[in-house]
């Protein structure tokens, strides 16, 4: 009876330590994968011309696979995108954890979590059907499928992971700042932006990161609303295509295994290595900020 | 009557601080050994290597050596140590559950299985700690509902039901009012008949008044034990006499 | 004076700036159920599509979102638990910890479409099991371990250290110690965290575009190896790619999906407060 129970603790807690070490596991699975069937790509096309070639055309007779222009679409999609959001962000940030009654604070709260619960494909469609045709009217362009509908809904995207790690770093600041300051005869306002803002940036550029790391990865809404030209923008009202629509787009119309198809799994190599640096520096500057 | 645990030369660490230094005594079978001295004085870091609980600290070091019945417990297997070796906290730590689920909580992990078996059980344990009178008709309310004291002797009475022979007090009264102190106390004289029980106490009067010998601990040391009646009355060491006295600590 | 002027006038920016934030949640649902509910009806819920899409029902769709999210968390529920114990009961402060903490972050912020790479790659090519709803549940699953892994972690750090002590003070193993202790008291939160992985996997269309997904299958999921229909790649591909698609439906299917996401997040959100203030220590 003893040695059962023994036994028994014994395989679970190995089932638990195999569970733990799990995350490593399907880390190194994934990028394997995606160099298993990818890799291969770079023996055939030169990684050169993959990164810096101008044209992307995997379809036609003589194929270019240069992601230069998917790069440029992801790029402009993330600076526009961050312009808008990190500022706005922080500020609701601010606005939810220093000033907000109770209630309000509550209430606000529970709509960044909702905003965070719709799903990218509903928002997607939501831009097609609301913010597309006004950009069009009001530039008086011929499509509203543009970069700049794609950097405001992204923006919106990417809003509730800055609003929400924004407010925890901002929480995380000690009362005694605040107190001593407030002491001093300081209005609340001058403490915010002279002790708490600067206390809680190390939490709050860790915030921007992450946000910029869900533009960068985020697929079906900026598929559906940016126009998906592969060619590189000179301009927010411009169409086009991100690395990750690229992928969404064309992996169903490959064949296994062909140059186009393995061209987009090295696609999926690069995007999983900017992510994973920019998690990395996220992830340091939350260590930061809880020290 | 036989020393029922024996420690030799205990050193522990936490880290870098050395809370045990050099510590040797032994408790003898059925009785109940005080132990006093300020907070610091590693009374509790001394209780918590008797049932090696230190261990969870990740940073905790020790040596010297402790016997249980002739037997070096650093040999053996935890679980089975703290079998029988039962431990009351400072604070009534009832767990989340009912009174009867509490009280029953070690013997089913243990593999008694007979629903009869476990009452009679928890009724002969709640007897021993004198709390069965007061809860007969409340077993199945959260342990939780119960008065501090209440919820003490509910710990004592879980402690007992696992069946060990030595039971340990970590400042069982600290948060008690004097009537439930008075109430745990009886208890305790009580039990001695049939285990040994160390008791670690802020509260002198306590040590007087319940333990047959009574240690001293100063900043990890073990300055006098005796008798307890010698040790209040006419103490080796100065350090004792103005403790007990109430100069310090 | 000037300083409270300053104040007033900041705290006012703020406040409109925070609106421009939350204001559009409002307006997207808003727009949506409005648009969305003269399509809801009973007949919508439970038949199938017919003439390309254009009329019908979307019950495979449902049906087939409610498989794959069930299976993907029976999937990763153990695995992510056992994770989070392994974390904050057994793991030593050290260089394995750290990486294992890495990784979890790292897998939280993998793209989705890489996801879909990778499940084509290991569950459709590699272990051959096609396009289909396992491969679908297995992608998602990985997917949902970070947030199951952090959020259960949370939980069960929340769980007082003396609980621990007492259990462990009784001679019960450490595994048992955890088991009846430890997890009975950390449940709500690891519901709170499963629920809202769901809630978010359930809205996902990219990592399943190339697992599981299919255009228009004629009938419901019979097997782990179906390929399925599911609500938001039925979304996309009605709002994108069928021409003169009555504009009603594609509203009623995006009403749909958005509400069993809120609906989900909203039961985590009550469990979570309720449990709050019925906390018992």
């Amino acid at each position: 009876m003893r040695r059962l129970k023994k036994l028994r603790d014994y395989i679970i807690e190995k089932m638990i330590f195999i569970s733990g070490i799990a995350a490593i596991i399907f880390v190194i699975l994934i990028f394997f994968f995606l160099v298993k069937e990818g890799g291969s790509f770079f023996g055939e096309y030169n990684i050169k011309d993959f990164i810096f070639g101008h044209f992307w055309y995997p379809a036609s007779d003589s194929p270019r696979f240069g992601i230069l222009p998917l790069i440029a679409g992801s790029l402009v999609i993330v600076v526009g995108a961050t312009i808008l959001a990190v500022p706005l962000g922080i500020m609701a940030a601010l606005y939810i954890s220093e000033v907000a009654p109770k209630g309000l604070k509550d209430l606000l709260k529970a709509g960044v979590e909702m905003l965070a619960a719709i799903p990218s494909v509903v928002v997607g469609f939501v831009g097609m059907v609301t913010l597309v045709p006004v950009i069009k009217t009001v530039f008086g362009i011929p499509t509203g499928l543009t970069a700049l509908s794609g950097c405001i809904m992204l923006a919106f995207m990417a809003m509730p992971t800055i609003v929400s790690i924004s407010e925890d770093a901002i929480n995380a600041v000690p009362w005694n700042y605040k107190e001593g300051a407030l002491a001093l005869g300081a209005t609340k306002w001058q403490i915010m932006y002279r002790i708490i803002l600067p206390a809680a940036t190390p939490g709050i550029i860790a915030s921007v990161m992450l946000g910029i790391g869900r533009v960068i990865g985020e697929t079906m809404a900026v598929m559906m609303v940016t126009g998906n030209a592969a060619v590189i923008p000179s301009g927010f009202l411009e169409s086009v295509r991100t690395m990750t629509a690229t992928i969404a787009a064309e992996m169903g119309e490959t064949v296994r295994g062909s140059s186009h198809y393995r061209s987009l799994f090295a696609i999926g190599a690069v995007l999983f290595v900017i992510t994973f640096i920019i998690n990395f520096i996220a992830d340091t500057y939350l260590h930061k900020n809880k020290e | 009557m036989v020393d029922k645990i024996t420690v030799h030369n205990l050193k522990c660490w936490f880290g870098k601080v050395q809370s045990v230094k050099n510590l040797s005594l032994a408790v003898k079978e059925n009785e109940i050994l005080g132990i006093i001295g300020p907070s610091n004085s590693g009374k509790t870091t001394f209780l918590r290597s008797l049932n090696r609980l230190n261990e969870l600290n990740p940073n905790y070091r020790q040596q010297g050596e402790i016997l249980i019945d002739g037997k070096n417990i650093a040999h053996g297997n935890p679980e089975m140590l703290r079998k029988r070796m039962g431990m009351v906290f400072a604070l009534p730590l009832s767990l989340p559950m009912t009174v009867l689920e509490n009280v029953i909580y070690g013997p089913k992990r243990h593999g008694i299985k007979s629903k009869k078996e476990l009452e009679e059980l928890a009724e002969r344990c709640l007897r021993a700690a004198s709390l069965w009178d007061e809860v007969k008709d409340r077993l199945k309310e959260s342990a939780l509902k119960l008065s501090g004291g209440q919820q003490q002797r509910l710990c004592l009475a879980r402690t007992l039901a696992v069946e060990p022979d030595i039971i340990l007090f970590d400042e069982p009264c600290s948060g008690l009012d004097p009537i439930s102190t008075a109430k745990v106390e009886e208890t305790m004289i009580e039990l001695k008949k049939k285990y040994t029980l160390v008791l670690v106490t802020n509260n002198v009067k306590q040590a007087s008044r319940v333990s047959d010998r009574t240690a001293f601990f100063l900043m990890g040391e073990l300055i006098e034990v005796a008798i307890t009646e010698k040790l209040f009355l006419s103490p080796e060491d100065k350090r004792t006499e103005a403790y007990i006295t109430g100069r310090f600590g | 004076m000037n300083a409270k002027k300053s104040q007033k006038i900041a705290f006012a920016v703020l406040l409109a700036t925070t609106l421009v934030v939350v204001l559009p949640v409002l307006i997207i649902i808003i727009v949506i159920i409005k648009e969305g509910i003269p399509a809801i009806n009973w007949q919508f819920l439970t038949t199938m599509p017919s003439n390309g899409m254009r009329s019908g029902g979307i019950f495979p769709a449902i049906l087939g979102t409610i498989y794959l999210v069930l299976l993907s968390v029976i999937i990763a529920l153990p695995v992510g638990v056992m994770a989070a114990i392994y974390l904050n009961e057994y793991a030593q402060d050290n260089l394995l910890t750290r990486i294992i903490k890495l990784s979890i972050v790292n897998l939280a912020g993998v793209p989705s479409v890489v996801y879909g790479l990778f499940g084509l790659g290991l569950f459709v090519i590699f272990l051959k099991f096609g396009v289909c709803l396992l491969s679908g549940a297995l992608t998602l699953a990985i997917m949902e371990l970070p947030v199951i892994i952090t959020t259960s972690k949370e939980a069960l750090s929340s769980v007082p250290l003396s609980f621990r002590e007492v259990s462990l003070s009784l001679g019960v193993s450490k595994w048992q110690t955890i088991r009846y202790v430890v997890l009975p008291h950390a449940l709500p939160g690891i519901m709170t965290g499963t629920i809202l992985s769901i809630a978010r996997i359930a809205g996902e269309t990219a990592p399943i575009l190339f697992t599981a997904a299919a255009f228009y299958i004629p009938r419901l999921p019979g097997s782990l190896l179906d390929q399925i229909m599911v609500l938001p790649y039925h979304l996309f591909i009605i709002s994108t790619q069928i021409p003169n698609m009555p504009s009603k439906l594609t509203y009623g299917t995006a009403l749909v999906l958005l509400m069993l996401v809120l609906t989900m997040n909203l039961t985590a959100i009550v469990i979570r407060t309720y449990f709050r203030k019925n906390k018992k220590w």
